[in-house]
């Protein structure tokens, strides 16, 4: 079992999906010499070449409108958007062509369409290179949302994403990027919808994607100090989403909470509120509490920063509020 | 290659020019019919016809070889016949019925026929030309030597993705032809409010991209000229932009009162800017001629609204298909 960072499965999934399949290749800004802004598609010149490994000019509009027009011819292009914030500058193309032409077309056409993203506050890179914007995608009928969490998941659903014949946006967290894990020698591919309960517990259900996993996974540790046992689920796609799994969980525990790093407001966290209180309420001993950014932009100084996104600390005292109303 | 060269300066062979001519009135008579059901109640939605432009799309779609794709905008209905969809399928789709193009998921400004390569109508201004720059990407990576053809108008020269587009289809000599319909109007506003030159051709001269210029009326010229750009763009020598000098004959939109277009500038464009009345002058159509074309193709339009009104109407619920692959 070799071990790979979140930054080397991407990078291990692309080459090999590269390797086994002439129509799949890359697109992006500064991905080939320079291997990329946060260097996931670091060595894929050297192996794949210049038509594959495709530089392109600062044209996110074109990045993703070529990436259509290709996929819709049978290719299986992976476009990289260097920032999720630079999606605002594609959305037409994502939300009104790659999510739409199968449908405004009766069924006859797909569009296979990756676009990598990644992003995340934690290192002041200010307000527009921070913003955690996966929400935005699940509300377009037609579009697929995937934000992986580890990198066994980033193998297995990247993997997943490139061969889904719908657009499917990828999403990766710059704070995950070192995190390392073993992961098996062959790429084992992880349906999309799917959940993953990342850890067992009885009193309440976290439900988290990303980088929130991780400070869950700490509250959840820090909460069997205080005798509350936490499961956590990651939803690992947005959309499709696998209810039945957070349900069947909320079931057993009666108590949850959503935690993401996007803003609180409107946010993922939201719908799977929703969710729960449909399909659950019968079976819940507390309000649903939501953790996510508080409602500004991403300020620059890292005191600032670290106040507006939230951490392991805000996930445990929701745990507790969970607790404590239900005590 | 002089051989070629020889042929193209040639004119159209008489059979040609008159089967040029048919399928514009095909089209005109088709937009009229359009015009007529729009107001007699029975056509939903926004309705753009392409009246005064039929030259544009006959030239360019005849140009077009076997394999070769295009997107168009939201005034649509003109290159989907020209490129050989049939009245019924575009007249069925209108009507919103299964028998539809696009099986009544789309309407007049969603087209689709991938068996002709037409890859869809938009109805975002310039929402279609990066998926050009895209399909002519994957021809030139998989090596074949196929030409991807996007249409707009000049309005959408102002918009990004047409400059992104270009730029990226010339940076990589991708094998497309960006075919700029000059109407002169975008929307009601005129190229004085928002074009600050007069020759389009210099923003694609600016990306460093082959340019030609046609007179959009002159149905013969249109198809030369475009052969010309096709055979560029397919013999590997990057893309090519075809600014096409035309006139609407009409509104923007089925129902537009015009108000902002200058009195009697219809009526004088239609006497001296009609791409029929050219190419009926140049084949010098008898009566006869003329009447037969009428009638065959006044009967492939009226065929297609009983077409289209025996259609079958989708069962509401059919909208939740085709969300996903």
């Amino acid at each position: 079992m070799p071990e790979l960072s979140y930054r080397e499965a991407v990078r291990d999934t692309l080459s090999r999906a590269m390797r086994q399949d002439a129509d799949v290749f890359l697109m992006g800004e500064d991905i080939a010499e320079m291997g990329g802004s946060m260097a996931v598609t670091q060595g894929l010149l050297a192996e794949f070449g210049p038509e594959r490994v495709r530089n392109t000019p600062i044209s996110e509009m074109a990045i993703v409108g070529a990436g259509i027009g290709a996929a819709m011819q049978g290719m299986r292009p992976v476009v990289e958007i260097m920032y999720e914030d630079f999606t605002t500058l594609a959305m037409e193309q994502i939300v009104n062509q790659a999510a739409k032409h199968r449908y405004m077309s009766g069924g006859q056409l797909k569009v296979p369409l990756t676009i990598r993203t990644q992003g995340g506050a934690g290192w002041s890179p200010g307000a527009q290179h921070a913003q955690q914007v996966e929400a935005w995608f699940v509300h377009v009928p037609g579009l697929k949302v995937v934000f992986a969490s580890t990198p066994t998941d980033v193998r297995g659903l990247l993997w997943s994403s490139i061969y889904d014949d719908n657009t499917v946006l990828f999403f990766e967290h710059r704070i995950l990027y070192g995190i390392k894990e073993e992961v098996p020698d062959e790429i084992e591919p992880i349906p999309l919808g799917k959940a993953r309960i990342q850890r067992e517990g009885e009193d309440v259900t976290v439900v988290a994607t990303g980088r929130l996993v991780h400070e869950s996974l700490k509250a959840a540790a820090e909460a069997e100090q205080e005798g509350i046992s936490v499961e956590v689920v990651d939803p690992r796609t947005l959309q499709p989403l696998d209810e039945d799994t957070i349900v069947r969980s909320v079931q057993k525990t009666s108590r949850c909470v959503v935690a993401h790093e996007a803003v609180t407001r409107m946010g993922f966290g939201a719908e799977v509120a929703a969710v729960v209180q449909h399909r659950a309420f019968d079976w819940l001993d507390a309000p649903v509490e939501r953790v996510g950014a508080r409602f500004a932009p991403i300020p620059f100084a890292p005191v600032m920063e670290q106040f507006v996104v939230p951490h392991a600390a805000d996930v445990l005292q929701a745990i507790r509020r969970t607790v404590g109303r239900s005590a | 290659m002089a051989k070629v060269e020889s042929r193209r300066n040639a004119g159209l062979s008489r059979e040609r020019l008159r089967a040029f001519y048919r399928e514009m009135l095909l089209i005109r008579r088709f937009e009229e019919k359009v015009e007529e059901r729009f107001r007699a109640g029975e056509l939903s939605g926004f309705l753009h016809v392409a009246i005064g432009q039929e030259a544009v799309a006959v030239g360019v779609c005849q140009a077009m070889a076997d394999g070769d794709v295009f997107a168009s905008t939201h005034r649509a209905h003109a290159h989907a016949l020209a490129r050989g969809m049939h009245p019924n399928a575009l007249m069925a789709e209108l009507y919103g019925k299964l028998e539809g193009c696009s099986r009544g998921y789309g309407g007049s400004m969603h087209l689709y026929d991938v068996g002709i390569g037409f890859l869809g109508a938009n109805a975002v201004v310039g929402g279609g030309l990066p998926a050009i720059a895209g399909a002519a990407l994957a021809f030139k990576l998989r090596g074949e030597p196929r030409v991807a053809v996007a249409f707009f108008g000049d309005g959408a020269t102002n918009i990004g993705t047409f400059h992104e587009s270009l730029n990226l289809a010339q940076l990589w000599r991708l094998p497309a032809v960006f075919v700029c319909e000059n109407n002169h109007y975008a929307e009601s506003t005129p190229a004085s409010q928002q074009l600050p030159i007069g020759d389009l051709s210099k923003r694609a001269v600016a990306f460093g991209m082959r340019s030609l210029t046609v007179d959009g009326q002159d149905v013969e010229a249109v198809y030369r000229a475009a052969g010309r750009a096709l055979e560029h763009a397919r013999s590997g020598k990057g893309p090519v932009f075809l600014l096409a000098e035309t006139y609407r004959l009409v509104g923007h939109y089925v129902g537009d009162p015009q108000v902002y277009r200058p009195k009697g500038e219809v009526q004088a464009l239609r006497e001296t800017q009609d791409p029929l009345d050219r190419a009926a002058e140049r084949l010098a159509l008898s009566e006869e001629e003329r009447a037969a074309i009428e009638r065959e193709v006044e009967e492939l339009v009226e065929g297609s609204v009983a077409f289209a009104k025996a259609g079958t109407d989708p069962r509401p619920e059919d909208a939740l298909e085709n969300v996903y692959a």
